[in-house]
């Protein structure tokens, strides 16, 4: 198994009132809430915690894309990916991932992962999300019904410039480079491992298996809503007849760890009610721009989990449901770790993007949850698929001899970090 | 009306509605497509030879997928003319169709007779900008594109009931395949620089609005009429952006007079 430490980077201060005064954290969320004075503070402390989690043992530390969005303040992970290259080396940098379809010309990816591959000595796993539709075309303004179609060629033209060792000229119908010449490129051979982030799509399950990249699964309802649409990606794994190693899919998952299970609510049950009830407050109008999806994913059930239906039920959540229903895993090492086997063994997954920084959650609680499934549930979860043991299709491979440029920062690397 | 399917000469099928006789006009309809009932194409088949194609993705059309970008869909048009064997037909456009309308009138100035648009979309005034129909939610519709909501209600819903599962699934399939359509030439902004080519534009035009219009507000007309001096303009009351459903009779009243 593998864990990746995840932070969505969410603005911790967003109005008590904000539900009620503001239709939508994403995309017309108002601008005033931003402080970019407080943001010095924020940007630096959640670097910080993901740099802890690699001191304290997780497998990878992970970020992603998301336009003006009050829960994902991170419209560059790359940028953020670049500052945590120079300060671990050891963790997997996932950066989950750059919508492809948004850059113009989207060799951009290509030179900034291949610059991030080499900056960290090969610790790079490249995501390529299609985007949300909220993203992706209310935020960058893509036509829906062609999101796609340009996500496919700008996969095609990256792909390419990372095999190729000759220059090329790309006659696309989105993108027409003369000289296509990626300079640099990854270390990593013929290139990092490639994660699909999805919702539901079925065509993305069909993508993932056509080039053997990993599919991951993000969502907030959980490992038990999330079982659904696992066990329909396995069933296509399985009619194409792929291997059904685990490391084929990743899992996101909400985690909230105490000492005790009174002690988790204690201490994160206002965090999580920030998470559900303020950051994912979106408006419905923009959860899923027409032609976004396609026809055959509307008619196999895949609706967006942003619709006004969901806006009704998040606000509504209480601890207990949240943690019976399985959108957290939340309490003792002991109740953690008997769950997560659950979510790793039901969904079939040997990654998970533990999203253990919730929502305002402040620096000393990230740290303690951080820190006691790292010692005391992360150990447990090792081994949980012995027949793939060795199984490393889906992970970095880094230079033996790089550089550990952190050891020189000792301060930053104490508990508690430099930043407040 | 009667219905048959034609294949354009891409290789798109498309459904036209057709009646009466008399000099061919061509009606292109908005993002909403045609709805179940279109008491306007009747009022005018009386007077004229009425076919009313409905755009590839749009009802029973398809081949969506071969139309990408504004010269795909305007070059569509005269493909849809050309396999119904029309001459010089008048067009007449509502909303998206008239942004259509229009395009097809700047790139082949000569081969039109009359251009009536009603509402049309295609031009952009940053001071007044037009509503993200591609963010309105399902009840938003009627509000915002009839002066009467309750009767827009009825129309745009043809009395499916959106409390209702299934009804809303289906209400959310047609809308995702219709305005993913109209998105490849109004989203996010239902501009592809018209302006640029409008000055092509040489056949008699009419220029019809709602007073109501809270889609696309009246005071466009003050633009198009600025970038196209022949045109006329005939206001209709009681009458939001849907003007041709909410006002059959003044909108066919107005097109008679006009064209002839």
């Amino acid at each position: 198994m593998k864990f990746t430490w995840f932070n969505l980077m969410p603005w911790p201060q967003l109005p008590d009132d904000f539900r009620q005064r503001h239709r939508s954290v994403w995309v017309d969320i108002p601008s005033s809430l931003f402080d970019p004075r407080e943001a010095h503070f924020v940007y630096n402390r959640y670097m910080d915690q993901l740099e802890y989690a690699e001191q304290v043992g997780f497998d990878g530390i992970g970020v992603n894309e998301h336009h003006q969005n009050g829960y994902g303040i991170m419209p560059s992970p790359n940028l953020i990916a670049a500052g945590l290259a120079r300060r671990t080396s050891r963790a997997a940098i996932a950066v989950i991932g750059n919508s492809i379809a948004l850059y113009n010309p989207p060799i951009r990816v290509a030179e900034e992962f291949a610059m991030l591959d080499c900056i960290s000595g090969g610790r790079l796993i490249a995501g390529f999300p299609v985007g949300t539709s909220m993203d992706t075309n209310y935020c960058y303004g893509q036509i829906p019904a062609l999101t796609r179609d340009k996500y496919a060629e700008a996969h095609e033209l990256i792909m390419r410039a990372w095999h190729e060792d000759e220059i090329f000229a790309f006659d696309g119908k989105y993108n027409q480079l003369r000289y296509v010449n990626c300079w640099p490129k990854p270390i990593q051979k013929p290139n990092p491992p490639i994660y699909i982030p999805g919702g539901g799509s079925v065509e993305t399950w069909d993508f993932c298996l056509d080039h053997d990249y990993n599919y991951s699964y993000l969502s907030f309802t959980g490992y038990l809503r999330g079982k659904l649409l696992l066990d329909g990606y396995w069933d296509r794994v399985a009619a194409r007849g792929k291997d059904e190693s685990p490391y084929r899919a990743a899992f996101a998952q909400t985690i909230c760890v105490g000492e005790t299970d009174e002690e988790a609510e204690k201490l994160y049950a206002e965090h999580v009610s920030y998470f559900y009830n303020r950051c994912l407050h979106i408006y419905g109008g923009f959860a899923d721009a027409p032609g976004y999806r396609t026809i055959k994913t509307i008619k196999h059930g895949a609706m967006s989990a942003m619709t006004e239906d969901m806006q009704k039920v998040f606000p509504s959540l209480t601890w207990k449901t949240l943690n019976d229903e399985g959108y957290i895993i939340a309490g003792s090492p002991a109740t953690v770790r008997e769950k997560m086997e659950h979510l790793i063994k039901g969904l079939r997954v040997g990654h998970v993007f533990c999203l253990l920084h919730v929502g305002n959650m402040p620096d000393d609680k990230t740290r303690h949850s951080t820190k006691l499934f790292a010692e005391k549930v992360l150990p447990h979860l090792r081994d949980m698929w012995p027949e793939w043991k060795g199984d490393d299709r889906w992970w970095c491979k880094p230079l033996e001899n790089r550089l550990h440029p952190e050891e020189n920062l000792a301060a930053a690397r104490r508990d508690g970090g430099l930043s407040r | 009306m009667n219905a048959r399917t034609i294949e354009t000469r891409r290789g798109c099928k498309v459904r036209v509605l057709e009646a009466g006789s008399g000099a061919p006009l061509v009606f292109l309809h908005g993002a909403g497509g045609l709805f179940p009932a279109n008491p306007f194409l009747e009022k005018l088949a009386e007077r004229y030879r009425v076919l009313a194609p409905e755009l590839p993705g749009y009802g029973e059309s398809t081949g969506e997928e071969l139309l990408e970008d504004m010269l795909d869909f305007a070059l569509h048009g005269w493909d849809v003319v050309d396999a119904l064997g029309l001459e010089k037909p008048h067009l007449v456009g509502h909303s998206m169709g008239g942004m259509i309308a229009a395009e097809m009138a700047c790139l082949a100035p000569h081969d039109l007779g009359k251009l009536v648009l009603a509402a049309p979309a295609g031009l952009w005034i940053p001071e007044h900008p037009i509503a993200d129909l591609f963010s309105f939610l399902p009840h938003e519709f009627a509000q915002r594109l009839f002066h009467d909501r309750a009767r827009g209600e009825d129309l745009l819903t043809g009395g499916l009931d959106l409390r209702n599962m299934d009804a809303l699934i289906e209400f959310y399939i047609g809308n995702a395949r219709r305005l993913g359509m109209a998105g490849k030439i109004l989203f996010p902004i239902p501009n592809r620089r018209l302006s640029k080519r409008i000055y092509r534009l040489r056949a008699p035009t009419l220029l019809v609005w709602g007073v109501s219009d809270a889609l696309i507000p009246p005071l466009y007309a003050k633009r198009w009429r600025e970038l196209v001096p022949q045109a006329e303009l005939a206001e209709i009351g009681a009458a939001g952006h849907m003007v041709p459903y909410e006002q059959p009779d003044a909108f066919v009243a107005a097109i008679t007079r006009f064209v002839g």
